[in-house]
């Protein structure tokens, strides 16, 4: 068990630690910004007023609710303390609705639509790519030119082409939204169906967009693992093809759960900007919404929790790899 | 070096890259010299304006004619005017008064209007028809009866002093201009967009803008990737731990939210083309440190690597001469991949808003959200964005063609 425990001890290091730096780049890289802070929550109350002392009070009222006059670091303790009991304050745009609100109903629409169109994406993906490689010929042909095409298409481009074609020309599917605008969320037949209706497209559009990059990932790992020394013994050996394959395909397979870990952050950031072509109720919707509005608490609060749903997934995706990988179940016996 | 481009150009994959990227380059370089002019004018007044050729039609009138009769003029030009509405209320009257439906086919106008004038009776009052309805079929059955007889369209100008109109020409339905001879009339091969710019103009200019950024974005984080590379893997101990670390923190905390903080952060006033090429390049160098690092590493312990150290060579000499040379065409692929990433992260970045500033020049990430805010997407006018996303695949997949090629030059084990 040690080498278990050695292994999950250091994970779970490095995601608190890459948490807390998280927190720390979250906090400071919008405060670089050379522009006052309350410059724009005051454009918005202190229109109309005449008088210079009264928006003097104003702006220092401001700086005082905000805790702008405090020292950096105790702001940033106020910030990590705040941010962890879930209280993100009150949104500019929408004043007076907490952030929180706006962003807690969001957080289920993207992780409802990412993580299945990542995973079945994924999945695709590397049997298309290991498929590619174990046929050749025709298939392989076809499918590589075709798989790197797909993957040089931006999520939001093919969110469009989808869209277009879809939605607007063949109006099979609806336009935008996560439901009916008519409807309220309930666990009715119609809303669920709905529901279904608007789901379509937007996944369709990552999971197409992550087969792409993941075939071709694939398909280079087993061609290089069936040129490997072993898969040749096994050959003069007389292993059967099949049971070749399955190491084969096993072996390739390791570096693709590694390489879904590291590219997560990128795919997450495509899909958000499809989210946007949607107008999907998630968090890639209202980043777009706070950065028309400039409403700084919302957008600092969404880029942060897709900061750390990131860094969960990540966190997840290491520890499932730690039981699957032979290797590190080896290092137990050390 | 000679025997090792040979190579690379023996390579189809590569070659089908390259050929597709530098014709993708003649064309950006050569089209302003052939169409000439700012990018960013707006010579539409109405946003959104088909592909096509458009003449003046003030101009038209004055342009000399030629006598032309041409098979099923007439056809088309009441195909033109029934509407598809037109159409659908069209069949609605023919089945209230009793014809089969299999009859009706409201594609084939000729059929439609036969059955029409057989079947049409002002004073026949369908069973459950509105007075409003039976009105708009008389409207409809004036219209295409006019649309029938009339051939001649008279022009006149106004008097200026009584106000009268005063006939001027009569155009008859068989005369034709020659579109050459039109004095005013313009080409739009890709139509305009929502500010009535030329697309097609503005496209091969945002192009090269995001070339551009691309370039400067992808020279820049493979250069800092490749610094941090060299350094890690052939120093070791505790600056290859510190630079590890702060590579694996970036590979983790995703490149597309710093891109958003640090965009924020700079605010619209600052975000030219370059800054944000700049930025791109600064979140994105992580994979290229880290890969060259195994590079390196494995390259550390080499013979003529320790010969250079026993002779007393400083370390730059090491690192230049007996380093880069092995990781060069690994650091080429890396700068080809890292100038498509950044093309992309551009055009993301804009579509949420925090792309360059935007009066100056078009980028490809700015014509997609200028036609995604105006809703070009669900308008279905795809000439607004369909060309935008296709140059930017275009861009992206000659550059991975070309990576894919030298990856199967420079890995044997990769090769067919």
């Amino acid at each position: 068990m040690k080498g278990y425990r050695k292994y999950f001890g250091k994970k779970i290091l490095w995601f608190f630690l890459t948490l807390f730096i998280a927190f720390i780049l979250n906090f400071t890289l919008p405060r670089l910004m050379p522009a006052d802070p309350v410059a724009n929550i005051m454009s918005r109350t202190a229109r109309g007023v005449q008088d210079a002392a009264v928006t003097k009070a104003m702006h220092e009222s401001y700086v005082k609710a905000f805790g702008l006059d405090q020292p950096l670091i105790k702001q940033f303790i106020t910030y990590v303390k705040n941010a962890l009991t879930g209280d993100f304050g009150l949104s500019f745009s929408q004043y007076p609705r907490k952030v929180n609100d706006i962003v807690s109903s969001a957080i289920l629409w993207t992780i409802g639509l990412q993580m299945p169109a990542i995973i079945v994406g994924w999945l695709i993906g590397n049997i298309l790519g290991a498929l590619a490689a174990y046929i050749r010929k025709g298939f392989d042909k076809l499918l590589m030119p075709l798989s790197l095409f797909l993957s040089c298409v931006p999520a939001f481009g093919m969110a469009v082409i989808l869209l277009g074609i879809f939605a607007v020309k063949l109006k099979v599917a609806p336009i935008a939204g996560g439901y009916g605008y008519d409807l309220i969320p309930t666990f009715s037949w119609t809303f669920v169906k709905s529901l279904i209706a608007h789901y379509q497209l937007p996944f369709w559009s990552i999971v197409i967009i992550s087969i792409g990059g993941q075939a071709i990932g694939m398909r280079s790992m087993s061609i290089y693992e069936l040129n490997a020394d072993y898969v040749k013994y096994s050959r003069f050996l007389g292993v059967k093809d099949r049971k070749i394959v399955g190491y084969v395909f096993r072996n390739a397979m390791l570096p693709q759960v590694t390489g879904l870990a590291l590219s997560l952050g990128t795919m997450v950031g495509g899909a958000l900007v499809a989210e946007v072509i949607f107008s999907y109720p998630g968090l890639g919707s209202i980043i777009l919404d706070a950065v028309t509005a400039s409403d700084y608490p919302l957008l600092s609060a969404t880029t942060l929790i897709i900061t750390i749903m990131v860094l969960v997934a990540t966190f997840v995706i290491d520890i499932i790899y730690g039981f699957i990988d032979p290797r590190v179940k080896a290092a137990q016996f050390d | 070096m000679k025997n090792t481009i040979r190579q690379i150009f023996h390579s189809p994959k590569f070659v089908a890259g390259f050929s597709i990227f530098v014709i993708i380059l003649i064309i950006l370089f050569v089209y302003p010299l052939i169409n000439p002019g700012d990018p960013l004018q707006m010579i539409g007044l109405s946003s959104f304006s088909k592909p096509g050729t458009y003449v003046s039609v003030y101009d038209a009138i004055d342009t000399e004619k030629a006598i032309m009769k041409l098979p099923n003029a007439d056809e088309k030009r009441l195909q033109n005017k029934l509407s598809d509405e037109d159409r659908i209320a069209m069949k609605e009257w023919l089945l209230a008064t009793g014809t089969p439906e299999e009859e009706i086919d409201i594609t084939d106008t000729d059929h439609l209007l036969k059955l029409w004038k057989d079947k049409y009776d002002p004073s026949i009052k369908p069973k459950g028809m509105t007075m409003a309805k039976r009105n708009y079929y008389k409207r409809l059955n004036t219209n295409l009866e006019k649309a029938l007889d009339a051939n001649e369209v008279v022009i006149a100008t106004r008097n200026t002093e009584d106000g009268t109109l005063d006939e001027t020409k009569t155009v008859k339905d068989t005369e034709y201009v020659n579109t050459k001879d039109v004095v005013n009339s313009i080409y739009l091969p890709l139509g305009t967009d929502n500010f009535g710019r030329d697309v097609l103009k503005e496209l091969v200019s945002a192009a090269k803008t995001s070339l551009r950024i691309g370039l400067i974005a992808g020279s820049i984080a493979t250069l800092i990737g490749l610094t941090f590379g060299l350094l890690a893997g052939y120093l070791g101990g505790f600056i290859d731990d510190f630079i590890m670390f702060i590579t694996n923190l970036f590979t983790v905390i995703p490149g597309f939210i710093l891109l958003i903080l640090i965009s924020y952060g700079i605010g619209q006033e600052q975000r030219g083309a370059t800054t944000v090429a700049i930025v791109i390049g600064v979140t994105s160098w992580t994979w290229t440190a880290r890969s060259v690092r195994s590079q390196v590493i494995s390259l550390r312990n080499r013979d003529h690597v320790n010969l250079s150290k026993l002779s007393g060579h400083s370390l730059a000499r090491i690192i230049l001469t007996d380093i880069l040379p092995y990781i060069a065409s690994y650091v080429v692929m890396a700068l080809i991949l890292q100038i498509s990433t950044a093309i992309l992260a551009e055009a993301q970045l804009s579509m949420i808003g925090l792309g360059p500033k935007t009066t100056e020049v078009p980028t490809l990430g700015l014509m997609m959200n200028w036609s995604m805010l105006y809703s070009a997407h669900t308008h279905g006018y795809w000439w607004a964005y369909f060309p935008v996303l296709l140059i930017i695949a275009l861009i992206s997949f000659s550059l991975n063609l070309m990576n894919t090629g030298l990856d199967q030059v420079f890995n044997p084990t990769l090769r067919d």
